[in-house]
Parts: structure tokens; sequence; C-alpha cells
């Protein structure tokens, strides 16, 4: 029987996705961002697994919220891309029940994986790490390569894109990052971008994990330099939502 | 006057005729010439110059006011009656709707018919002294409320404890009962006084009078007493109006006036009596129809129409009760409940919103978020998107409404109901309630555990509760089985008690000028309530679930619980609690409909605690729940603080669970969640929210109370209340502002769950 590993759920998600939201924080994650706020979701530990028809079943009862708030589903982590035939599943019974169904995914696997959810996620979120391929390695663990020429391949199939930022000064917020942004942004289908400024809510998870938090001493970005990279991407022509929460 | 003939009277030219012609029949007024409004809040306009004029002094005199301790000014030399002050104005200049409580605003009256002992401490309180004369005069010829319940009681011997003789209502499990003030939860259908004119309600009243009392038995003669008083009532009525240069014997001619005599009937009313909740009912298509015809004729603009309603809400904002100090702990931040209820749908399927909802909600952007009036939407997933919209956004903006369930209450009530203080529905003018606060639950429970002896004080409090044969630990069905066995012991009390003060009130302290606005012939509810109920949930949930082994004292009585293990807490959408509390309120509504009541009313239960959960608390020992000794309850039907820990929603639907049909008089829910969590933009918070209350109410939820607010902000509020005048926040069904809460109710909503994305 196939089942997913989950770490914990959110029945008032929103800020994962349109409306209200339950939330599905799923085990497990390709990438380990140093600035990640979800630490404990990554290594395949602590979890209770669920057959996709269980999860569903733990989801319908807050389907009502979901209808007029224009909500749904979303699964979040850690990565559900870790558990592509879970997610597939799972999602194949959300569209079954009509519950709008959203993908919170760092896009680091392989084209046919994507290909599969295609038809099946309403809506993809996707985070933007670093464009300078080595410091992507020093941040997350891994190459940019694959994500960024799968969001492409995502754009090209017409998939509604949401796409987060993460502030973080002296890496993100650099001219260099931000011009390739600017020039990703510009060769690619989306509907909006999300800021998040940096913030430390997540280290003291790491504390508890007994794991180093390499980025000691950085400190979250001024509100005047986020405004400003949101007015940048503005004129763009982008739709820039901050996210403070 | 109205005739049966088809022709209109001039005073009524525009409105379309109906059976509201020859009847008394206010809703079918309604019906026949109210203009849905499915538009925005565009509309709206911002307040006049004047109504900017006259708030500004009101609000100085409320600073004086909270300076003072609370207390502006007391009448201490003039019973109030209908007619007992002269005109009283705040700046007759800029006022467009007229009329005080008493000649001067936010000066308190005395209403010694409910208790003049209490009147007199109410006003040593504050530092004044109650007329001799008035006193000597209440305390020995005019026989009181309050003198009359207790000559029953004493003399009663089922009311004393057996072995101490204490009285039982000292022992904190059924309290706060409206012996020693007024009861309230009428609502007088105001409207009338408007669309027929005091005049013609009097001739009406006369002719239903003797086409149905017919034969002189008890209760015909009663009727007979009740409808004299009812009569003079109105007479009186119209002489104070007259006072105000207003003739309200006829119909209302324009909207103006049409507030102005809805006001004079509610004013009336609180000249006459002092009840905790004295509620308006439901007059927004009411006026509405007023406003459309004079906006049609060009007699009114919308920003003078906008102006009047500006004024009358600022009107109810200044009711002001004097109570005793001891009241806040029951009933927080001097509250009136002067309950509007606002849209909802009609039997037709058609929204009875109108313009005038939007109006209403729109005072508190016009003159800034209040408790009062206790704007109440009535709320169906078939409402117009546009009033959902601005009814949220006014939600988190102000924290100052709350929202009810129309799809559950119409069935019972049908569409022209209103609500009685936070939860209560009634057909306006034609059903009424006898108010009867709430018994403590949790204690009851404690009372099965520990051989029917107080977990406070040790004593005997029931006789022949055997001692649990499981100990260690206690077992489930048996503590099941001895509680509800003790909940026939505790309701048939509860009922006898409820039905010697309401006979008392009836007889010592009629509400001649509300019922007077009642047809003669009305259904009549008991209002039961319980505390605690989330408490009782989670401790038998706890001694099913997990180990729950009492430590006793030596006289048996279980001073703490040690548990062992986890068990499912109400709040989580888990049916292995929720199930519980199902079983609890079903077991308890059919224990008091054993015991008759009073006037063959119809028994219904509530789950609210306005702010006494706190002082229920206060008198509570441990729970096996492992609540600690006198820790507050959650206020109403709320799960327990931070227990609810699988989201906003699961809490949502675990409340949702607990019928209405078992708590007719209301399930009430207060919910508190960050700006930022509710979402990114006010456009995404609108939407959530109006799609939280959709589902919420479509799971079958009641009540929904809600605050959007930082802990922060109210952290600040108690070091700083200065800072702060008009920050109003919902406790349990209904809003206060919050620096007129003590420091112990500022801490208990600072310690509430406040629901965060994580």
């Amino acid at each position: 029987m196939l089942k997913g590993r989950i770490h914990s759920f959110e029945s008032f998600g929103t800020l994962d996705g349109p409306g209200l939201r339950f939330v599905v924080f799923m085990e497990g994650c390709p990438l380990r961002c140093q600035y990640c706020h979800n630490v404990d979701m990554l290594d395949m530990v602590d979890y209770k697994e669920l057959t996709p028809q269980e999860l569903l079943n733990t989801v319908l009862p807050y389907k009502p919220y979901f209808e007029n708030s224009d909500g749904g589903v979303t699964l979040s982590g850690g990565d559900p891309i870790m558990q592509p035939e879970f997610t597939k599943e799972f999602f194949k019974l959300c569209k079954k029940k009509k519950i709008h169904t959203t993908i919170d995914t760092s896009c680091f696997t392989v084209p046919c994986h994507l290909d599969e959810l295609l038809p099946l996620a309403d809506l993809w979120m996707i985070s933007l790490k670093h464009f300078d391929d080595k410091k992507h390695r020093q941040l997350t663990g891994v190459t940019n390569q694959p994500i960024l020429s799968n969001i492409r391949h995502l754009s090209k199939k017409k998939a509604r894109i949401w796409f987060r930022y993460v502030v973080l000064p002296g890496w993100t917020d650099t001219k260099e990052n931000l011009t390739a942004l600017r020039k990703f942004l510009k060769e690619v289908n989306f509907e909006l971008i999300e800021l998040l400024p940096y913030h430390t809510f997540g280290v003291f998870k790491w504390k508890e994990l007994k794991q180093p938090y390499k980025l000691k001493g950085v400190k979250p970005p001024a509100g005047k330099s986020v405004q400003k990279i949101k007015a940048m991407l503005e004129k763009d022509g982008h739709k820039v939502v901050l996210n403070e929460g | 006057m109205p005739s049966k003939k088809s022709k209109l009277p001039k005073i009524y030219s525009g409105f379309k005729p109906g059976k509201w012609l020859t009847a008394i029949d206010v809703r079918d007024f309604i019906q026949k010439n109210y203009q849905t409004y499915k538009g925005d809040e565009s509309f709206l306009k911002g307040p006049s110059a004047k109504t900017k004029r006259l708030w500004k002094k009101v609000e100085k005199l409320q600073k004086r006011e909270f300076k003072k301790g609370g207390v502006l000014g007391i009448d201490t030399k003039t019973a109030s009656t209908v007619t007992s002050h002269k005109p009283g104005y705040i700046d007759k200049r800029n006022e467009s709707i007229v009329g005080l409580q008493t000649d001067k605003p936010l000066v308190r009256a005395l209403k010694p018919l409910g208790g003049v002992r209490l009147v007199r401490k109410a006003c040593e309180s504050y530092g004044y002294k109650l007329d001799p004369k008035v006193e000597a005069l209440y305390r020995d010829h005019v026989k009181t409320h309050n003198s009359a319940v207790f000559d029953i009681y004493l003399n009663w011997d089922d009311f004393y404890t057996p072995e101490k003789h204490n009285l039982f209502r000292k022992k904190g499990i059924i309290t706060g009962l409206p012996d020693n003030y007024g009861r309230g939860r009428i609502i007088g259908d105001y409207r009338r006084v408007a669309l027929y004119g005091v005049d013609h309600l009097i001739v009406e009243k006369k002719k239903e009078l003797n086409a149905k009392c017919l034969y002189m038995n008890d209760e015909n003669l009663r009727l007979r007493d009740e409808a004299h008083d009812q009569i003079q009532a109105l007479k009186d009525l119209k002489t104070m109006a007259d006072s105000y240069g207003c003739d309200i014997g006829r119909p209302a001619e324009n909207t103006k006036e049409a507030i102005q005599w809805l006001y004079f009937g509610y004013l009336g009313a609180v000249k006459q009596q002092d009840g905790a909740a004295m509620s308006f009912g439901r007059i927004d298509g009411f006026i509405d129809i007023y406003a459309e015809r004079d906006l049609a004729s060009g007699k009114y603009s919308e920003i003078e129409i906008q102006h009047f309603v500006d004024d009358f809400v600022i009107k109810l904002r200044l009711v002001r009760h004097l109570r005793v100090p001891e009241y806040n702990a029951l009933f927080a931040g001097d509250p009136t409940w002067v309950t509007c209820v606002l849209g909802g749908m009609g039997k037709n399927n058609k929204t009875l919103v109108t313009k005038t909802s939007f109006r209403l909600l729109h005072t508190l952007e016009n003159l800034g978020p209040a408790p009062e009036p206790n704007l109440t939407i009535l709320w169906s997933h078939r409402l117009p998107q546009g009033f959902k919209d601005y009814a949220s956004k006014i939600s988190i903006s102000s924290s100052s409404i709350q929202f009810e369930n129309d799809e559950l209450m119409r069935p019972y009530h049908g569409d022209d109901y209103g609500i009685a203080c936070c939860v209560s529905a009634m057909e306006i003018g034609k059903e009424m309630q006898f108010f009867g606060a709430r018994c403590n639950l949790p204690k009851l429970l404690l009372l099965a555990i520990n051989q029917g002896r107080d977990e406070m004080d040790d004593e005997l409090i029931v006789e022949g509760v055997p001692k649990m044969k499981h100990q260690k630990p206690l077992k489930y069905e048996e503590v099941k089985k001895e509680f509800f066995k003790r909940m026939d012991w505790l309701c048939k009390k509860y009922v006898e008690t409820m039905n010697t003060i309401h006979y008392s009130h009836d007889r010592y302290n009629y509400e001649s000028e509300q019922m007077a606005l009642h047809d003669l012939i009305i259904h009549r509810y008991m209002a039961f309530g319980i505390a605690g109920i989330s408490i009782v949930i989670d401790s038998l949930s706890a001694i099913k679930h997990a180990k729950v082994t009492p430590i006793r004292n030596k006289k048996g009585v279980a001073k703490n619980f040690k548990i062992v293990g986890d068990y499912p807490a109400f709040g989580n959408d888990d049916d292995r609690a929720d199930k519980i509390g199902v079983e609890v309120i079903r077991k308890f509504i059919q224990s008091l409909r054993k015991f008759p009541a009073y006037r063959g009313a119809e028994h219904t239960v509530s789950l609210l605690t306005i702010t006494a959960n706190v002082v229920y608390g206060h008198h509570t020992g441990a729970t096996p729940d492992g609540r600690a000794k006198g820790e507050a309850f959650a206020p109403g039907a709320n799960p327990m603080h931070n227990r609810d820990k699988s989201g906003a929603l699961a809490s949502l639907n675990s409340v949702a669970k607990l019928k209405y049909e078992y708590c007719r008089d209301g399930i009430s829910n207060t919910f508190s969640i960050t700006p930022s969590s509710l979402g990114k933009s006010e456009e995404q918070r609108t939407a959530n929210l109006r799609g939280m209350l959709d589902g919420y109410f479509h799971k079958g939820g009641h009540h929904l109370n809600v605050n959007v607010l930082q802990r922060e902000v109210l952290q600040d509020a108690m070091k700083n209340p200065a800072k702060y005048p008009q920050l109003t926040i919902r406790v349990s069904g209904y809003a206060v502002h919050f620096i007129k809460l003590t420091k112990e109710q500022q801490q208990e909503v600072i310690s509430r769950t406040f629901h965060k994305t994580f």
C-alpha cells in the first residue's frame, strides 16, 4: 500500500497559496538550505505514515472553508517532490473532490515527475534560492541547474506558478543576483513573486536538533532594502507580494 | 388611522399595503416594502460636521467617566420610570436624534424595583448617597423583586445545604442568576411605535385583550392586570416623547422620525428597566424602507440619512445602568447589550440585507470602534458577496462585531427574529425569554466524584452520592453514570430557582413598557446555561483515554488528579472528545425538561459564560483534565486555552459539532487571530475571514466572535490605558472597551489561544 511520510498539518494556512488552506508538511527534502525554518522536516525520522485516502479523509472536514475563500490543499514540507507517487495519488483524489491543489516545491527533481503532476497541481509554488550555482550549492547543498531548467519547462507547459524569494542580506540581495533574478523572471511565465525577508524564527529548531546554524550573525534585511527590491520588480511589470508573516 | 379600505392613509403613501394595515404586523410591512441591496459599500458617506462635533463631546464625557472610576454621575433622588426625568441633551443644536435616560448624559438612574439594597450599595461604591426617602419607600412600602425572591428562598428548606445549612446559591454551582438584578433579555418591538404610533397601539392592545381574555380565570386575570400596566406604559411613553417635542401618538412620517420613534420606544425601556441585556432587535430593513422612500422623493440625501443613523448610534453608545462593582465579575466592562441584528435571509430566500445594514456597520468607521450597539451579523452562505465582504472587513478593522448562523435560527424563529444579549434568538414581539445565567458543570462532575462534597471546602452538598468503586484510576463508565444521575438533582434545583425568580420578577418588576410592544399572547423560553463545557469534555475524555487517579484528602475529597498518558482534548476536531460534548449537552437538556418551567416556558440551554468564566474558575477546584484549582474556564463553548493544537479550523470544527438543537439559547465561540495569520493584504484577510465564516457556519457552528489583534497591543494597553480609549475586543457574545476590564480579566483574554500559522 502506497503511504506518504507526513510530518504535520496546519488547518488554517493563509500563507501557502491562495485562500484558506489545509497545509500538509511532508517529510524529507533534497535541499539543505542554511536558513530553513522547517529544518525538523528534512530528515525522514519524525513522521507518520498515511495513505492518500487517509490524508484526504483528514482534509475533507475542512472543505467548506476552502469553497468561499478560493482555498484548498497545499503540500509543503520538506518537499513533496521527494514523494512523487504519493503526491500524484493524493492530488488525484483531491481533483475528484474538486479541491484546489498547490504544491510547494524546490523543483529539484527529474522532469518526468513534474510532467505527471502537471495536470494535477493547480498551482506551483517555487522558491528561487540563488542564481549563481556556486552560491546555490553553498546555500542549499545542491546545484541550481535542474531547478532552473525544470521551471522553464513548467513555464512552457503553462503551469500556474508563484515564486518565492528569500531576501537574505549579503546573499540574495546583491546586485549580481538581483540582475540574474530579473533576467530569469523575464524568460518565464508566472503569476506573482512573493518576497520573504529573511527571519530567524526557525533558528531554535536548529538548536533543538543540535545542528550548527551557519548563518549566525546574518540579520534580517532592513525594511527599506526589501521595499526597494519590491519596487524594482514591480517596475519590471511583475506582481510582487511582500510576505512578512 | 389604518383602515380596511384599499386607499392608504396619507402618512403611508408610497408604501405597499398588506396585512400590516389591518393588524399589528411589522414583519408583513417589511416583507411588502423592503428593497434588497446587493452592491458594495461604495455608496456610504462619512460623518457630518454636526455628528463629528457631537461625537467629540461624547468622547470627552466618556474620558471623564473613565477617569472617575467608571461612573460620571448618579441621580440619587429619583426612582427612574418612563416619565421620571426632564428631557436631557448632549448638545441640543447638534443633535438630530434626541433623548437621554436622565436629564444629563451618562448620569445613571436608580431602578429600585430590582432591589433597593443593591441600589444603595451601588451608590455608595461610587461615593454617592442614596436619598433616604427613596430607600425607606422601597424598603418599607414597596416590595421589590429582590426581596420577593429572598422571601421564598429563605423559607425553602431544600435551598440550604444538608449539614451546615448554608444557602445553596452561595456554593457556586448555580450562580449569576438575576435574583438581585433585572433579568433583561426581553426585546420590545420598538418598530411598532414608529409604524403605528402609540395611540393606535393602545387601541389594538385593548381590542386584543377583549378578544382573547374571555373567562376570568387565573391566567386571564393576570393578563388583564399586565395589559393595564402595558397600556399605562404606552401612555407614559407618549408623555415622555412629548417632553422632547415629538408626537409619537401618530406614526412616523419620514426616516428621521422613524429612527426617533424607534429610539423613544427603546429609551422608554431603558428608563424603566436595567436588565442585564437590553437589546434592540432587528431594525435595519425597517429603517431602510423609510430611507428608500425619502431618497426617492428627494426629502433626504444619503448624507442626511447616514447622519441620522450615526446620531442614533451615538445615543445607543450612551446607555448606562447603575451596577454594583461585584456585577463586573460576571459582566465585565459595563456592557448593556444593545444588540442589533443585521442582514440574514428571508423565508422566501430573498436576502434581508439592505443599504441600512451597511449604514449601521458604517458607524464603526464614522465614529470608530465601540462595543455598543452589539452589531450582530446574521450570516448565511447565501448573503450577497458585497455585504459578506464589508462585514468581514469591518470585523477585521474594529473587532467590534459578531456573527451568528441565520441558517440555524431561521427554522425555529422565522425571518423576523432578533438576538437578545449575545446569542439568544427570539421572534420580535412574539417571543420572550426568562434569563437564567448558568450553572457550573465541572463542579457537578466533581460532586459526583467526591461523594457529593464541595471540592473547595469539603462541605456536603448532595446526599446519597456513593463512593467511586474504581479509584486507581477512575473508570469512565462509572464517573459518567454518576455525573448524569446528579444532573437530575441539579436541574430540578435550577428550574425551581428560575421559576421563583421569574415569578417574582413578573410580579414585582414587570417590564410593562417592553411587553406593551409584544403581542398579548406570547411564547416564552426559559434559558438555562452551562459554564465550563470544555472542561467537562476534557475531564471525561481524560478519564476515558488516559489514567486519571484522584488524590484525596481525609474526607475523601479529590484535591488534585494524577494524569498518566495523553487524551484527546476538545478543540482538535477529534470525535473521541467532541462526541462526549454532544452527549453531555443532550443529557442536560433532557434532564431540564423533566421539570416544568414557570408559565409554560420552553426550556433552552446556552453555552455562554459572558466574562464569568474567570470567576467560575476561581470557585472550582482542580479538575480531572489537569486544570489547576482556581484556573479560569475557557469562555462559552471555547476549547480550553492552548489545548486546541491542531490549528484554528480544527478548533472551529470541534465547536461546530455541539448541536444547536440541544443548545437553542446559543453556543458562543470567541476566536482570536493575529492580522498577519489571517492574510497578507486587506483583500486577502477579508476573503479569508469570509471563507472561514462560510465554512464554520456550513459545519453547523452557531456563533463566532472574531478578534483580529496582536497580543502585544493588548499587553501595551494594559500598561498604557490612556493610549487606547476606543480599543474594543469581543469577549463572550459581546464587546468591551479593553481598558474597562479588570486586570485579571485582561490577563485571561491575553492568555487565550491566538491562532497563528504555526
